[in-house]
């Protein structure tokens, strides 16, 4: 991978399945019983839909490939993808929609 | 093993309950497999992210954030911020299976992903009568149609990726895998003030180099979330399955 080298990506595995790991342990392995503060469970509650929406929208607006510019299939991808997820609830189904939305819209434009 | 004859049958109805979720683990895996092998991820490390990590969405934050050349330490925070919600995971099955020996504890954490978590905690809260031995199996059970699913795919992926032609540009599909995920879970008003706060913010902080905008994105949308919900008064159920 492009400006990786073998042993920084093996670093990012490992430290990051250590994290992981550590987060699902802490109250199961650790610190058993207690209860989490209401206020810190209402934050963490929103945690997925907090942070991927902001880690995929500079890929959605402007993607690498269209060197900053928008580009008409990855915005009609992504908002076919929330859609169809939204209404559907199934994220296999929108992402197959997404990735047809792209293809469409690439092969038209 | 004392426990084998009586704690069988949970196995099998973890197993049967958390079936229909192979059809959501086994397309991501692919999908994980495909995409990291055409970044140019090679087999081992591919394996190496799904075996280690276990946890689809911080696999693929880690990975587009690699493609865009953020310096490691965004990579790693970004992706673990992501998998931060299993705390909570970890602290609402602690009343349920605390008392087992620390060897099950830890590999009950090993395996504690959305899935399993999801399906177990949900049959727990349903079924208090069920004992300390029923509930570990019961939990093992549902790992039989995630974990090995989502690691076999995840092989089948990165052959499949290795079979498409390096000049397909298949990034797109990171962020559509993402949203896919993200939009069945908007359920209420403050999950979704919290996705169009992340959007949002995004933008904002999108002129910072090296993805620096992310976390403050990320944590002022959590804010907002969990400001909305407050607001709208306490609806949900509390997640430790105490009260009801």
């Amino acid at each position: 991978m492009t400006g990786w080298s073998d042993t920084s990506i093996w670093l990012i595995i490992v430290a990051l399945g250590v994290a992981t790991y550590t987060i699902r342990f802490s109250f199961l392995g650790l610190i058993g019983n207690r209860e989490l503060p209401d206020w810190l469970l209402r934050h963490l509650r929103y945690t997925p839909v907090a942070i991927l929406p902001a880690l995929v929208t500079p890929g959605v607006l402007w993607p690498a490939s269209a060197e900053g510019s928008l580009s008409l299939p990855h915005i009609a991808a992504a908002l076919v993808a929330v859609g169809v997820g939204y209404w559907r609830k199934s994220a296999v189904l929108a992402a197959v929609c997404g990735v047809g939305a792209y293809l469409a819209v690439n092969a038209v434009v | 093993m004392s426990s084998a004859n009586t704690s069988r049958p949970a196995f099998w109805r973890g197993a049967r309950d958390a079936g229909p979720f192979l059809f959501v683990a086994g397309p991501f895996g692919a999908l994980f497999g495909v995409v990291a092998t055409e970044a140019g991820l090679n087999l081992a490390q591919v394996m190496g992210f799904s075996v280690v990590v276990i946890a689809g969405a911080s696999q693929l934050a880690a990975l587009q954030l690699m493609l865009d050349q953020a310096p490691a330490v965004i990579v790693l925070l970004s992706a673990v911020a992501v998998n931060l919600r299993m705390a909570m995971y970890s602290a609402s099955l602690a009343p349920y299976l605390g008392a087992a020996p620390l060897w099950k504890r830890a590999l009950v954490a090993y395996m504690n992903v959305d899935q399993t978590y999801a399906v177990s905690v949900l049959t727990f809260e349903d079924q208090p009568q069920m004992t300390l031995a029923e509930r570990l199996s019961y939990f093992f059970g549902t790992c039989l149609p995630i974990i090995p699913v989502w690691i076999i795919t995840t092989y089948i992926g990165a052959l499949l990726g290795e079979a498409i032609p390096s000049d397909w540009d298949i990034t797109f599909a990171v962020p559509v895998a993402f949203l896919a995920m993200v939009a069945p879970a908007l359920r209420t008003p403050a999950h979704i003030a919290a996705a169009a706060a992340s959007v949002v913010l995004a933008i904002v902080f999108g002129g910072l180099p090296y993805n620096l905008g992310l976390m403050p994105a990320g944590i002022g949308a959590m804010i907002v979330g969990a400001e909305v919900e407050r607001r709208m008064g306490a609806r949900f159920t509390p997640p430790s399955g105490g009260a009801k």
